[in-house]
């Protein structure tokens, strides 16, 4: 078997992340697939995320809404809040097509808006869907309000409900499992629209847009579409991920979709590598992983070091969340993992940093 | 390069991997100790970090105290004598986090869980315990969407909120005489819950609810709302919410020149709140689920133990943990066993004389009468007043 | 009546704050041409600072005003400090930067700000000792406290002294040729990073004042009070025209007075259906219709645009 033929390498990794769940299993637990599963739903959100900020270089600090609302519309129509018990290959598409609505509707008033003014109105945005949900059981009960909404259906085609045992050649799966696999499936095929998408007539218009939006303007984008575009196709994403995440919880309330939730998304896509999807990937498991690995590694490292907890673990997170943005922004501003094609593409004697550097965003001032 | 070593490297060992993995499916790992001994192991989960880590660990030292009082009695089930063991795990109070947390709980093969802390962690955890038909009692989740949502594992041995913002609301409009109340709320799923059930129960008592405002859990500045509250005169002002909202929130009603009573939930009830609303905090009603400690003899005594073992006074909920897994255990010794299949169809039935109250439970899991007990600020100190609803002892 | 009055000195004390923090915001956005994230926490950094000088002060038995006034100068000093370091550390090295890489460095600031303060400071929520008695006066029937005057008299004070600095000393000067064009103002002589610098510090000492002002009227600290408040001011410089003085305070007033008087009115105006729970949702929605109707605020130039 030759190794370095692409195609094999494809089949390798693919075997890889087939037998992946059951190799942490064997290792750590049920409750490490878990986490990988919620590393999927991570990694969709970013790879959305990506396409807004990434590739058409608008800065987007509200994106969890288009999660929550992609979760709100799975938890409304697949639990006892309506009575309603509509089948997931409906719900599903319908919360991206209602994310994707308000994708639009964010993105159409704030066109004229570049950088930082963008990066707030998203904001305010964010928080204002956010109140939304929180407050309205009153007059008319709609979201359950800050209640949120229980005993929500499990993801399930026909019979086979994903959160049931069942077992095929011999070998069980559980539930844990089965989200797995469904989630790879809908992180792939996310990845895979991103990556056509990037090197599509539209994805080149992005970029244009990124780099210089009167030149791209001139060279005859019509950038007010192709920016509505980067705002739907991000937040259809984020509507399929909010679904899942929806019907894999069981729960959901306006607590999970904080602002802290969309810094978290824009710190995997910023830290692994703006605009290249193997970058995203890999910061959306890096975000998702260490903190767990920190939860219980730094405790009893710190007990056997100093013999008490002296900085409680959850800060030290977050601490570390806030130097990594800073240190990464100063040293390597395109992120872990930039695109390599891009690297290529520009002079390679050069100094790549800087390069990078004047090319991510309008540099022009 | 070492893009290509890399799978070539997974994929090799990917064979022994399955093998673990299939191994692990077919048989069962068996019980560890040594054939006199039976473990039983309790699954506790409240966030450990983060801003109600005090609170939480508050609840690991109840949990922590229970398990170590049945130790010690050396008790014997099923013929054997068996040592309790606590595995503690941190939700961080956030949803995602204590569905991982379960799913861990459960991987361990815990017999029981104590938890959660809050009920925005307790109600998808649920869903997981139920699947894997693991009991669960959570000490302090007080959403009425807890046991509604019809497991058959999920207990809470306190007053929901339904139950207490009932006697809130009769207390308030009934023994304190107010005809015209305000109720604000800080938005959360337990101040939100506590309020509405606060407005019901008043409105049925013959009150008035002549505002209803709100306000957040993160807010410092509530002039506005109460300047709006001012105007329709109200005789009491009843806050569904948290401490660190409560107490500048009475100091800016009486810098408003208000005299209205102020009242609130067990959220209310914490010695910060008095340190940080001063004088303004006198005379402030607030509730705590059960009855006194120092009422129940079995209470007293837990108190001192408490304070001599932790080394530092009962936080919140300490109580409602010890009582917990005393229920928890008292089911498994009716059982005489501590299989969680054996001893669940008999947990619901058990009437335990507990540290907060005579605890036993309804048919959804909640807790049988519920008895609450209304303190107010009084010389600086949270004095009790009367204690309402449920069985007294 | 007297609750309208109520409700407008609410506004306007909420607002004097709003406004002493969007002066911050707006000056360094004038120069820079970029949002300073952090604001908000170095408001808050000043607020911790000034309880632990305070209670210290107290503690050794200071007489009150000494105390106040010492703290108080131990916080501008702080948060000189701090702003000083912000700008080397985080923006300085991007000054020529893409647009989008000081921003996220802001974010990042922001949270280790926070993250810093809950160490040292803890999560819990701290009572703000005030060493006087804080009297309350009536007005036609609506009640101002010693407190609230001195937060009025000390924000006009404050932004007068801003706008001598900026209109009548060499620095100022200096501060406008960098804002209107940079290239040139060195050129002329001008040392651009000491402008920039002095720019910071003088934002973060005015932010300190507000970070003592806003825990006296509470009576209450905490590691988390800077955000919120930074976000508003910021909507404040926003509304006002952002990079501009007059803007700054005129969009922090109205902010407050929108807040209040929608917190307050909106309820019985809607017939109950929105309410003071929408109350961040006004402040917000200002935002956002100010930046889509008029993107250069109240009395702004047409900076928005600017590619």
């Amino acid at each position: 078997m030759k190794l370095h033929r692409p195609a094999n390498r494809h089949l390798l990794l693919a075997l890889a992340l087939l037998v992946l769940p059951f190799v942490i299993d064997a290792l750590f637990g049920h409750g490490w697939v878990r986490i990988a599963d919620f590393a999927l739903l991570y990694i969709m959100l970013a790879l959305g995320l990506n396409i807004v900020v990434g590739y058409a270089g608008l800065l987007d600090l509200g994106y969890i809404a288009f999660f929550a609302v992609g979760a709100y519309t799975y938890a409304l129509l697949g639990s006892p809040q309506f009575g309603l018990h509509w089948p997931m290959y409906v719900v599903l598409p319908l919360g991206a097509l209602f994310a994707c609505f308000f994708g639009v509707l964010l993105g159409a008033p704030t066109l004229r808006l570049r950088g930082d003014y963008l990066a707030i109105v998203t904001l305010g945005f964010g928080e204002i869907i956010r109140i939304f949900m929180n407050n309205l059981n009153a007059p008319v009960n709609i979201t359950n309000g800050p209640q949120g909404i229980s005993s929500i259906d499990p993801l399930h085609v026909g019979t086979f409900s994903f959160a049931g045992q069942h077992e095929l050649f011999g070998i069980g799966f559980s539930s844990v499992h089965q989200h797995y696999y469904l989630f790879l499936a809908f992180t792939l095929l996310v990845a895979f629209v991103s990556l056509r998408l990037q090197h599509s007539r539209i994805g080149r218009a992005w970029m244009a847009i990124r780099e210089d939006e009167v030149a791209a303007n001139a060279m005859g984008i019509n950038t007010r579409n192709i920016k509505l575009l980067a705002f739907a196709m991000g937040a259809t994403f984020g509507g399929i991920s909010g679904g899942l995440f929806a019907g894999f919880q069981g729960f959901v309330s306006p607590e999970s979709f904080s602002l802290m939730e969309s810094i978290m998304v824009l710190c995997m896509v910023v830290l692994g590598g703006m605009g290249n999807i193997t970058g995203v990937v890999l910061g959306g498991v890096l975000l998702v992983v260490l903190p767990e690995v920190f939860r219980h590694g730094a405790g009893p490292l710190q007990q056997a070091l100093f013999g008490k907890i002296v900085v409680d673990p959850e800060s030290l997170r977050m601490l570390m969340f806030g130097l990594a943005l800073i240190l990464v922004m100063l040293w390597r501003p395109a992120g872990l993992w930039p695109s390599t094609q891009r690297r290529r593409e520009l002079m390679p004697d050069e100094s790549v940093a800087q390069q990078e550097q004047d090319t991510v965003y309008d540099s022009a001032k | 390069m070492m893009s290509f070593n890399k799978p070539a490297l997974l994929l090799a060992l990917c064979p022994i991997f399955l093998l673990a993995a299939c191994g692990k499916t077919e048989t069962s790992a068996p019980q560890a100790g040594d054939a006199a001994e039976l473990v039983v192991k309790i699954g506790a989960s409240a966030p450990l970090t983060g801003p109600q880590a005090h609170i939480g660990k508050d609840n690991e030292y109840g949990t922590r105290m229970a398990i170590e009082d049945a130790n010690a009695k050396g008790l014997t089930i099923a013929g054997k004598k068996v040592r309790f063991e606590l595995l503690s795990e941190d939700d961080q109070s956030d949803p995602k986090a204590a569905t991982i947390v379960a799913q861990k709980l459960v991987d361990a093969k815990v017999n029981g869980v104590i938890g959660h802390l809050n009920s925005g962690t307790s109600i998808p955890a649920a869903r997981i315990y139920s699947d894997n038909g693991i009991p669960q009692i959570a000490p302090s989740a007080t959403a009425v969407a807890y046991t509604a949502q019809g497991y058959k594992t999920a207990f809470r041995v306190m007053a929901n909120d339904a139950q207490q913002g009932k006697v809130l609301g009769e207390f308030a409009s009934n023994k304190l005489g107010a005809k015209k109340i305000a109720v604000l709320d800080d938005r959360t799923a337990y101040g939100q819950g506590i309020a509405d059930e606060f407005v019901k129960s008043a409105q049925a008592s013959g009150a008035q609810i002549v505002a209803r405002e709100y306000t957040t859990d993160k807010a410092v500045d509530f002039a506005a709302v109460l300047t709006s509250i001012k105007g329709k005169q109200p005789d009491l002002i009843f806050f569904g919410g948290m401490d660190p909202q409560g107490s500048p929130m009475v100091k800016q009603l009486r810098a408003l020149g208000m005299k209205t009573q102020f009242m609130m939930g067990d959220g209310g009830y914490t010695p910060k709140f008095i340190d940080n609303a001063g004088g303004a905090a006198e005379g402030t009603y607030a509730s705590l689920p059960g009855v006194p400690l120092d009422k129940m003899p079995s209470g007293r005594d837990f108190a001192t133990r408490y304070e001599a073992q932790f080394k530092q006074p009962i936080q919140l909920y300490a109580p409602y943990c010890y009582d917990a897994v005393n229920v928890m255990i008292a089911a498994m010794q009716k059982a005489d066993s501590a299989e969680p299949a054996k001893y669940l169809p008999l947990l619901g039935a058990v009437v335990h004389d507990g540290v907060t109250a005579k605890i036993a439970f309804d048919a959804k899991g909640d807790l049988k009468g519920g008895a609450v007990t209304l303190y107010q600020v009084r010389q600086a100190k949270w004095q009790a007043v009367e204690t309402m609803g449920g069985a007294a002892p | 009546m007297d609750i309208f009055l109520q409700q407008l000195i609410n506004g306007l004390v909420q607002g004097s704050v709003y406004a002493l923090v969007a002066l911050g915001y707006t000056m360094v956005y004038g120069i820079l041409g970029l949002i300073n994230f952090a604001h908000g926490e170095v408001v808050m950094v000043g607020a911790m600072v000034a309880l632990t000088a305070l209670q210290a002060l107290l503690a050794a038995a200071f007489a009150p005003v000494l105390a106040v006034l010492f703290s108080l100068m131990l916080a501008v000093a702080a948060c000189m400090a701090l702003g000083y370091g912000i700008e080397r550390i985080a923006y300085r090295p991007l000054r020529n930067a893409p647009r989008l890489a000081p921003l996220i460095t802001a974010i990042g600031v922001s949270i280790v700000l926070q993250n810093l303060a809950m160490m040292i400071w803890g999560r819990e929520y701290h009572a703000f000792p005030l060493p006087f008695n804080n009297g309350l006066h009536e007005m036609g029937g609506a009640i101002i406290t010693d407190v609230q005057i001195v937060i009025v008299l000390v924000a006009l004070v404050m932004m007068a002294g801003l706008m001598g600095v900026v209109h009548r000393t060499r620095m100022g000067r200096a501060m406008r040729a960098v804002a209107e064009n940079p290239s040139a103002a060195a050129l002329m002589g001008v040392d651009i990073n000491r402008v920039i610098s002095a720019t910071f510090m003088l934002g973060s000492a005015l932010a300190a004042v507000a970070g003592l002002m806003v825990s006296a009227n509470y009576g209450i600290v905490h590691y988390y009070m800077g955000f919120m408040l930074g976000l508003k001011a910021f909507t404040a410089a926003v509304l006002g025209g952002i990079g501009n003085l007059r803007g700054a305070m005129l969009g922090g007033v109205l902010l407050g007075l929108i807040e209040s008087l929608g917190a307050g009115y909106i309820g019985d105006l809607s017939g109950g259906f929105l309410g003071s729970h929408y109350q961040d949702v006004f402040a917000f929605f200002v935002l956002i219709a100010v930046l889509v109707l008029r993107p250069s605020g109240l009395l702004g130039e047409r900076v928005a645009e600017r590619a």
